[in-house]
Order: structure tokens, then C-alpha cells, then sequence
């Protein structure tokens, strides 16, 4: 299992070394999937752009943008992540041990980003299809103008969860401070509860899916109407 | 951008590497705002001492001379330590009035960094490594310091616009963002006597946050009074003779992270700033909640 020393290699050939094992992994030219990072020492961009089903682990807390667009890969970080952890991600898993720090997810397209500590302000912001479970709190603003996939949240919620929401689905399990713009509590059906059962398998939670409340949009922000101008 | 940085010991086994401590956080914080840089350290004050930090751009004719002459106008024994461009002149407490005021009217070519027992400013255009270096920062110790390092939005990159900004003795504050009222606030506080002496908007914040405390406030309150007066983004770090404090806008966008141990309790707006720190990987790290006041005092 190859190691990766953050501190001797630099950022740059670090992210080059595990891009190419990505590349040849996906194409079956190595199968060499398994890679560790030490000293990440809260550096900016650690293991972004992968495209291709290795297994990374990085031995510490991250900076700026971990994971960042990433496809296929499996990211774990044993630590906490700093601003925009998993942006933009296609596919692919991300687990943070710890904490991230504001808009984790944001924009991210696919894949499963998963926070086993709490998510500060504006997590899935803009989220285009990610599913994203958070076992602690998430801050304000998360799932702003959330366009698709799942954000489920094991514990509380901050201000204005779900502003300008389009069809991504909140499941909170604590209380939520207050909702934004457009997002209203919804009925539980059968297929949220399995949705949500998946989910929480697959993120390591026991939390309970019956425990949870369901949040979405109530599509009256859809199209501008002039009626509407004192609730954007 | 900005880089902030702050150390505040708990432990004074500690305090002889405050100086180098702080220092190696804000070089790593270098690329988060080159333009200029400046930390404030609070020492151990020495009985009724009193110190007033001036800085000159021209030291060898600014400082010639001058504790001989300010001893002689202001009849006091005065003591000058100098430093590059800045120099630390001590005198008694109870010539601290005559002598504050003897600068500011006679001196007007030195630039006033900071006053107080325990406080001293150093600040200079310039990156985090060269302004630490300059005044042998990582030789100084205290028992608590801020450092900043800038990328200018609000006002020109000149010594006076370099942070942390001192508006009350052994007062001095840090900021990372851009106030939106600072015109107005600082015309409001001009008219009520406040002395504000640049076109900065952190200055406006720190003048506010003297001013709240002159009103009989204290620094944990004057913060919290500050989140309705202050429009715009911030994330402050506030240093007192014995206190720190640390406050971030209800948006909360600019970046701040906290550790406390049974030494210390840092402040770093990346991560990265504090895992130089002893026992980092076992101390309590966590990101402060917007709109939250957190305050510590010794």
C-alpha cells in the first residue's frame, strides 16, 4: 500500500502520483488501490480531480477543497476538512472522521460525501444530484437554491435550511432554526424511508429513519412573479 | 482574504516562545494576504510603567536624540528601546498623559503603533517572514499576541493601514473582511470625541469597540453590542490587557479556527496556522458559530 508524504512530496506531485493511479486503476493497467497521505497539516486541494475507483486515506485534517470533483474514487479523512471539502463531486465516496467547515458538497453532482462530526454553514449548497449525511449539526444556509439529491442530517439544523429550493430532499432528524424561502416540511412516505434506510446504512449511522423529517420545496419561487418579489 | 492569527496562554511555561510561536503562524499564513503585516504582543508589565510603540519612517533622525527630549518636555524620565523603524518608549504611568499628548503635538512625523502597560505593536508593509524578522518577533515573550497579515480592500497598503489597529491603551483589535458603514460610523464616533486617525474600516471597528468600552462595557459585551452597530463582513480577533476575544459576522463567510489545550487557546483562519502548535492533535478544535461572542480572560 503506497504511502504518500505530503510533507517531502509537495501538493503537486501528489495530486499527479494519485490522478495517474486513478487513471491506470479505471483502466485496468494497475491495481495498485490503495493509498495513504501523511502530513496533509491543513493544505489546500489534497487528492482532487480523481478519476477512478482507488481508496485513499488521509492521515490528518485537510485545508481548503479536499476531494474536489471528484469521480469514483473513495476519499476517507481522518480528521476534520477544511472549507469546500467534495466540490463539484460526480461520484465516488468522501468521509470525513471529523468536522467540515462551510459549503461541503457544494455543487457536487453525484457520489456520497459523508460527515461523522458536524458541517458548519451552507453544506450542499447548490447540490446537483449528491446525497450527503451529516451525523452531527449542519450551520446556516445549507442546501441553498439545492437543485437535487439527498441531504440527511442526524442532528440539528441552523437558519434558513433549504432557501430558493428546487427538488433536492432534506431529512433532519433534530430541530431546524428556521426554514428559508420556499421550503416547507413534508409527509414521510414509504419510499423516503427507504431512501433514507440506504442512506444511513451506507453512511455507518444508526440512526432510526422514522425519526426524521422530511423538508422541501413548495415551488412557488420557481419562475419570477412579481408578487412573489418580497420572498426572494 | 487576510490571514489572522492569535495565541492566548494559559500556561506561562509557555510564554518565553510567544513571539516565535506566533511568528511561525502567520509565515504560514503569508499567501492569504502579502501586502502587509503586524502583530501585537502583550508582555509582562513592569510596575507603573508605561510604553507608547512609535514608528518613523526615517528611524536614524526620528529616534536620535528623542528620550533625552521627551524626558526634558515632559519632565519625566523617558526610555527608548529602539526597533528597525519602531521604537518603544517607557516612562512613568503618570507621565503616560503628558506624553501621548507631547507626540502627538510635537512629534507629529512619528506615527503612535500602540500605548499601554503591556501592549506592543509592530507593523510594516511588507510579507509576514520580513516584518517577523525586522523586529525579532520570535525573541519576544508575553503571555498573549495577534498577528495579521493583509491583502488590502478598504484603504491604501501603507504602514498606518497595516493591522492589528490600537485605539485604546492596551487595546487592539484584527480583521479579516470589509465593513459597509465605516464612513458613518466613524463621522458618529468623531462627534462623540473618539480620536480615529485613518480612512480604514477596521480602525472604525476598533474605535467602536474602545469607545463601547470607555461607556463602561466590557470587551465580551462591547463585542456583542458590535453586531448590531457593524455592517459587513468580519471575523475580528480582539486583544485587552488581560482578555481575548473572538467574533464572526451572522454570515460567517471569512474562515476562522479555534484550539484550546490547558496551555493555550489559538486562533487561525486556516487550520494549517496552528499544527506547528504543542498538542495540537489532542486539543479540542472547533470552528466558532457565527454571531457568537467567545471571550477569554486571564
Amino acid at each position: 500500500m503506497p504511502t504518500i508524504d505530503l510533507a517531502q512530496d509537495g501538493l503537486r506531485a501528489l495530486n499527479k502520483t494519485l490522478q495517474k493511479a486513478a487513471r491506470d486503476v479505471a483502466a485496468t493497467q494497475s491495481n495498485e488501490t490503495d493509498w495513504t497521505i501523511e502530513n496533509p497539516k491543513g493544505s489546500h486541494a489534497i487528492a482532487v480531480g480523481l478519476d477512478g475507483p482507488i481508496e485513499v486515506t488521509v492521515a490528518g485534517s485537510t485545508g481548503y477543497y479536499c476531494a474536489g470533483m471528484n469521480k469514483e474514487a473513495s476519499i476517507n479523512v481522518h480528521g476534520s476538512a477544511g472549507p469546500g471539502v467534495a466540490e463539484n463531486m460526480m461520484s465516488g465516496t468522501v468521509v470525513i472522521e471529523g468536522d467540515a467547515s462551510q459549503y461541503a458538497g457544494a455543487t457536487g453532482r453525484g457520489g456520497l460525501l459523508v460527515v461523522k462530526g458536524n458541517a458548519a454553514s451552507r453544506c450542499g449548497i447548490s447540490m446537483k444530484g449528491i446525497d450527503i449525511v451529516v451525523h452531527g449539526n449542519i450551520g446556516h444556509m445549507s442546501a441553498f437554491m439545492a437543485q437535487s439529491g439527498t441531504l440527511v442530517v442526524c442532528g440539528d439544523a441552523g437558519d434558513a435550511l433549504g432557501d430558493s429550493l428546487y427538488e433536492a430532499r432534506l431529512f433532519v432528524r433534530g430541530s431546524v432554526k428556521s426554514l428559508g424561502a420556499d421550503c416547507i416540511k413534508k409527509e414521510m412516505r414509504p419510499e423516503h424511508i427507504e431512501l433514507l434506510t440506504d442512506l444511513l446504512e451506507r453512511a455507518g449511522s444508526d440512526a432510526k429513519p422514522e425519526e426524521f423529517t422530511r423538508y422541501g420545496s413548495a415551488r412557488q419561487l420557481y419562475t419570477f412573479n412579481i408578487d412573489n418579489a418580497s420572498s426572494y | 482574504m487576510c490571514g489572522i492569527v492569535g495565541l492566548f496562554l494559559k500556561d506561562d511555561s509557555l510564554s518565553p516562545q510567544l513571539g516565535g510561536m506566533l511568528s511561525e503562524m502567520l509565515v504560514t499564513m503569508t499567501d492569504r494576504g502579502p501586502d502587509s503585516a503586524g502583530i501585537a504582543l502583550y508582555g509582562a508589565s513592569e510596575g507603573s510603567s508605561f510604553k507608547v510603540t512609535v514608528q518613523s519612517d526615517d528611524p536614524a533622525t526620528g529616534f536620535n536624540g528623542l528620550a533625552a527630549h521627551l524626558s526634558a518636555a515632559t519632565g519625566s524620565p523617558c526610555r527608548i528601546e529602539e526597533k528597525s523603524t519602531h521604537a518603544v518608549i517607557s516612562t512613568d504611568g503618570d507621565n503616560a498623559e503628558k506624553l501621548v499628548a507631547h507626540l502627538r503635538d510635537a512629534h507629529s512625523a512619528l506615527r503612535i503603533m500602540s500605548t499601554g502597560d503591556s501592549m506592543e505593536i509592530y507593523k510594516e508593509v511588507g510579507l509576514p517572514k520580513d516584518v517577523a524578522a525586522r523586529f525579532n518577533i520570535n525573541q519576544m515573550s508575553g503571555t498573549h499576541g495577534i498577528g495579521h497579515t493583509r491583502m488590502a480592500t478598504e484603504s491604501a497598503v501603507t504602514t498606518m493601514g497595516a493591522h492589528p489597529f490600537s485605539t485604546g491603551a492596551d487595546q487592539c483589535l484584527v480583521h479579516n473582511g470589509s465593513l459597509s458603514n465605516h464612513n458613518s460610523l466613524r463621522r458618529r464616533l468623531r462627534r462623540n470625541g473618539v480620536h480615529i486617525e485613518t480612512e480604514n474600516d477596521t480602525e472604525v471597528a476598533a474605535a467602536y469597540l474602545t469607545h463601547r468600552m470607555n461607556q463602561g462595557r466590557n470587551l465580551g459585551e462591547a463585542l456583542e453590542d458590535s453586531l448590531d452597530d457593524l455592517d459587513g463582513f468580519f471575523t475580528f480577533v480582539v486583544g485587552t490587557k488581560n482578555g481575548f476575544g473572538v467574533l464572526r459576522d451572522p454570515i460567517a463567510c471569512k474562515p476562522a479556527v479555534m484550539a484550546e489545550t490547558d496551555q493555550y487557546v489559538a486562533f487561525g483562519s486556516e487550520y494549517r496556522a496552528l499544527v506547528s502548535l504543542p498538542g495540537i492533535d489532542t486539543a479540542r478544535v472547533w470552528e466558532p458559530e457565527p454571531a457568537n461572542v467567545y471571550f477569554w480572560e486571564r
